[in-house]
Formats: C-alpha cells, structure tokens, sequence
C-alpha cells in the first residue's frame, strides 16, 4: 500500500501533507520552495482539498488563518524572507489558538540574501518574529522521510495543542531526491466531525448554538494578562512533553557536536572521519527546535567530553541554546559557514580537530 | 398589540461601545437583518478586522472572528475556501481596506472571491483617533493633517468604488450613504442585492457606506450628517457601478 519511491524533498513535503490529511494549502512563490507549492497546486485538489495561490506571504498567512478559524487543516508554505513576512499572521493564529502548519525551506539571509540553504531562521522561527508572549513548535528534519513524517505529526502536533508549527527544512532538503515511504493515510473530517471536533470552529451556528469568535483582541489588561498566563501554562506543557532529539556515539566522546537538518549528516560523516584519526566524537540532534531538547546535554559524558560544538549553516544561533544548556559545564565553541555555503565533512571533522586540539 | 418594529435577531441585544452619532449601528442593523430576512443568520461567517468595527462581533449574531489590519478579505478567502456553502462577509472601515489593505481588497475582486464587502467610508481613521486616511478629503483637517489634507503631499482621496469596479470579479459594486431615511432604505437594497449576488455565487460584491464619524471630525451628529450630504457625495457619487443581470 505504501511503497519507497524516489521524491523531490518539496513534492514529498507537499504529498505528506495531503497525507495528514490537509484540506487548505495557500502558497505564494519563493525559491527554494516552489516546487512545494507546484505540487499542492496539481494534487490537493485531486485528493478534495483546496489550493489558493495568494497574492503574497501576507495574504497566504492569513488566507490560512481564515481557513483554520473555520476549523479546516490548514498549511502554507515559503521561504526565510516569506516567513519573515508571515510572522504576524504567526502570532495571530499563535494568540487564537489555532492549529496551522507552515513548512519553511530555509536560504540564506539577511534581507533577500541568497537562494541557497541556510540555517539562519533559527532565530526567526525558534523566538518568533511576531508580536507578544507566543511560542511556535518547530520540527527539524535530517531527511526526507523524517520530514514527511514530521510533517504528518506537524499537523497532529498543531491540532491537539490548537498552535502553529513549523516544519524547518533548508534549500538542500528540498531541492533533493531520496527514496522515500509516504504513508496512505488520507482521511478528511466533515462538517459534522469539526463541528463536534472544535467547538469553537466558526461552522456557521446553524441556529443550534450560540455564535462562536475568533478573536485576539482584549482590551481589559486583566483579560489580557490572563490570556497570557493561559497561553503561557500551554507551552509550559508544551515544553514538558514535546522535546525531541537523537543522540549519537555520546558514550566516550571527546567532542560533542550539536547538529539540526542538513548539518546533522554532515556531521555524522565528520564523526566517521574524526574516528579514523582516533578521535572519538558524538552528537546531540536536536528533532525539535522548540521546545529545545536541553536535557538531552546531561547525557554527555563529562569524564571524556572536552569540547561541545554547535555547527551551523549561519554565524551561530543555535549556539544560544546550546549555551544555555550546557549550563558552563564545558566549552561550546562555533564551527559555521553562512550565505549558503556548506562544508564538507572533511572540513567540519578538520575545524573540530582544530579546536580540540586548544582544549588537550 | 402589533408590534410595528422590533430588535432584529441578528443583533445581541447590548449597548455597543460606538461614539453617539456614529453610523456603524445603523450600517450593522442593515447587515444583520438582511441576513435574518433570508434566514441565513446560521449560515453566516464575518470578518471583522482591526478598526473601530474589530469588536462588532460582540454585536453580529453569527459566527465571527477578527483579523489583523487590512487582512479581512485574505482571511475570507481563507474561510469561503473552508464552507463555500456559507454567506460570509467583511466589514471593514477605510484605514483599514483602502490603506493597509489595499492589496488584499484589489485580489480579493481580481480572483472574484464569493463573499461580500461591506465597506465603511468614513474619510478618516475613527479608532485611533482622528488621522488622515486615503479617503480624506483634500483640506479636511485630521490629527496627521492639521492644515487640511494637500494633493501635494497626500494625492487625491482613493474613490474604492470606482477602482473595484474596474476589475471584472467585483461584479456587484454600489456605493450607498447613511445621512438621511431615503438614503438607509437604498443602503438596506443594495445590501441585499450584494447577498443575492453571493447567494448565486456570481462574483465578489461590495457595498461602499458612506458614514459620519462626529467625534473624529469634530461635530455634532446632526453637523456630520449635513457634512457627509455636503462634501463626501459630491466626491463619493452615490448609486450602481456594477450588478449583474441576475439580481437587477
């Protein structure tokens, strides 16, 4: 029923999402994520969904907005400066509580910066660029399959807590091809199901219940505040239950990298290479970017690990959180390239070498 | 006894928070019971973005939500997409559509989205306090025109109606006022006629109200009316741009 196919990383975001069962998908172009839109604009009406291609980031974000108010699952898609300008509808839908997924295919920045893959929305997506006390999920997949199946549970995960998250691929991840699983699982709910599902869906009231708002305007302070702390014990919960990471080779490690995406496989290679030369090396994977996996760090061994390094595709931003969660306990030191140039794992495992050797 | 006139069921039966003289009671009365007329009041999604009316929900007896500035009509899209069997509408105020959300109105009518516009024309920015909106008039004095708007500076006053009607997915487009009897009871037609249009899903349709905001212009109600009547028409022509055969 489902079987391995070989996939473009932006369709197979686009044919996961069908999958999870998305029933509004709005888009605008920006390179590199068209071919992601393309899809969705050739399949999601063939499986009974609906694609709109807006007039910008703007109107996608709220176009999606409009569709999750109505109780629908919604999705957008873009790129670094598209989701630059999607963050106010980020905090909108954030403020609402509405479930919404938004697949970022990062480049590099800032401003329009470049069209090759970046890492540098770290920020942009893990503080949030809108307005207000508000978090969004973000998954980080290392490949395509993880990403479609991040994807799917993108929209679970947005459901069950009524909040935005962000599927974080880059340029690399979704201008290549990989064999890939997409699961056969489409299933949309009906009007009756989301009616039943969100109560608080705007359905139309049909005249059996009272009228429902979406709204994120309160003007009483008092209200606001509690709002606030409404909201606030939802990512406290939200922080305890949703942290993921995968740790590699941590047992004995000299040096610990710190490695989300694309970099993680160039830093798995780098582990090989850096074990040939007789050093021993890991690392911390981070699956979710919020909430951070920070507790993943007490599982370093502090007898063997010299040196934590964060590598990044832009001048350090992860590193913050790496920082914050090593807590001192032992130097984090930087290894990046940025503007959409990648390194090898020849020259990630050398710049390691490098450091550790200043910490022998 | 008869009752000869009665709260409409489309409004909840609350004082609203809107200065005294103020049309938008009368534009939202005309809304929502043009809606009830056609039993439609379950079936019926609104917009109500960022303005004086981003709370009018508290008013409209169906389901609502609000929306950011500008935005309503991308956020309509967005729901007509979800219930294209619904009645669903925006209302929205002139700093609002005619300034920061002067793109989503145009490809709102471009794409000729299936929902209706109600547009409140009121020649300045009412809920912030009185500044000068696209809409101004040349030498209207607002709190970011202190001398009196100048082509100059701030070009003419963007006649929406008119733009929207150029566009071949705006389909219904009329402008109406609320400063006298004659003119409310042609405003109630042309809004009916608008929900007619959606109704047979033709196209998107706009109603462009004009309305007095006496406390921002500095007047009384009764003085608002006579300004509206005196200088918005002459610059705002009241009547049809646009209907089609189906609902004339």
């Amino acid at each position: 029923m489902s079987e391995k196919v070989l996939m473009k990383g932006n369709e197979a975001f686009g044919a996961a999402a069908i999958q999870a069962g998305c029933d509004l998908y709005f888009g605008y172009p920006i390179t590199p994520q068209n071919e992601l839109t393309e899809y969705m604009s050739r399949e999601l009406g063939r499986a009974g969904g609906t694609f709109a291609q807006a007039e910008s980031e703007l109107a996608a974000i709220n176009m999606a907005y409009g569709g999750a108010c109505a109780g629908k699952k919604a999705m957008v898609s873009s790129a670094s400066p598209g989701i630059a300008l999607m963050q106010e509808g980020f905090s909108f839908i954030a403020s609402a509580e509405l479930p919404l997924v938004a697949v970022n295919v990062s480049r590099g920045g800032p401003g329009i910066g470049g069209i090759q893959p970046g890492q540098a929305d770290y920020r942009q997506v893990t503080r949030g660029g809108g307005n207000g006390d508000y978090h969004i999920v973000v998954y980080a997949p290392y490949c395509i399959q993880e990403a479609v199946d991040l994807i799917i549970r993108a929209f679970d995960t947005a459901g069950r807590y009524r909040n935005p998250v962000i599927v974080l691929a880059d340029g690399m991840m979704g201008q290549m091809m990989e064999p890939v699983v997409i699961p056969q699982i489409r299933r949309q709910s009906s009007a009756s199901e989301i009616a039943a599902e969100k109560p608080w869906a705007l359905t139309g009231s049909g005249g059996a219940r009272d009228r429902n708002v979406v709204r994120s305007l309160w003007l009483d302070p008092q209200q606001l505040e509690d709002q606030n702390i409404r909201l606030d014990q939802k990512y406290q919960r939200m922080k305890q239950e949703l942290p993921e990471y995968q740790s590699v080779d941590l047992e004995g490690a000299e040096i610990v990298f710190t490695a989300f995406g694309t970099v993680s496989r160039i830093a798995s290679e780098a582990i090989r290479l850096l074990g040939q030369r007789g050093i021993r090396a890991g690392m911390i994977r981070p699956i979710t970017l919020w909430p951070f996996p920070y507790h993943a760090f007490e599982q370093i061994d502090h007898s063997t690990t010299k040196l934590i390094v964060s590598a990044e595709l832009s001048m350090g931003q992860m590193i913050e959180d790496v920082e914050l969660a090593v807590k001192g306990r032992k130097p984090v030191r930087l290894i990046q390239r940025s503007g959409g140039m990648v390194f090898t794992p020849a020259e990630l495992a050398a710049r390691a070498e490098e450091l550790l050797s200043q910490y022998q | 006894m008869k009752p000869i006139f009665e709260y409409t069921k489309g409004m909840r039966e609350q004082d609203t928070h809107y200065c005294p003289g103020c049309t938008h009671g009368i534009a939202h009365r005309l809304i929502m019971e043009s809606l009830d007329e056609r039993n439609a009041l379950g079936d019926t999604i609104g917009v109500c973005p960022i303005g004086c009316s981003v709370t009018a929900h508290q008013y409209f007896n169906v389901d609502s939500c609000e929306a950011a500035h500008g935005r309503a009509p991308a956020v309509a899209a967005g729901i007509r997409r979800a219930w294209p069997e619904k009645y669903v509408f925006t209302y929205q105020g002139d700093g609002d559509l005619a300034s920061i959300g002067a793109g989503e109105i145009v490809h709102a009518a471009l794409r000729g989205e299936k929902f209706t516009t109600f547009f409140i024309n009121n020649a300045i920015y009412g809920m912030t306090g009185g500044q000068m909106a696209p809409t101004t008039l040349l030498g209207q004095k607002t709190t970011t025109s202190v001398d009196g708007r100048k082509k100059e500076i701030s070009g003419m006053p963007l006649r929406v109606a008119e733009m929207l009607s150029t566009i071949d997915g705006a389909v219904f487009v009329e402008r109406v006022a609320l400063d006298s009897p004659a003119h409310i009871r042609s405003a109630k037609k042309a809004i009916v006629k608008a929900l007619d249009v959606q109704e047979k899903r033709l196209g998107f349709s706009f109603v462009e109200i004009l309305s007095t905001c006496p406390t921002n212009w500095g007047m009384t109600p009764v003085k608002a009316q006579a300004w509206l009547r005196e200088n918005m028409i002459p610059y705002y022509p009241l009547g049809n741009f646009r209907c089609p055969e189906e609902v004339k």
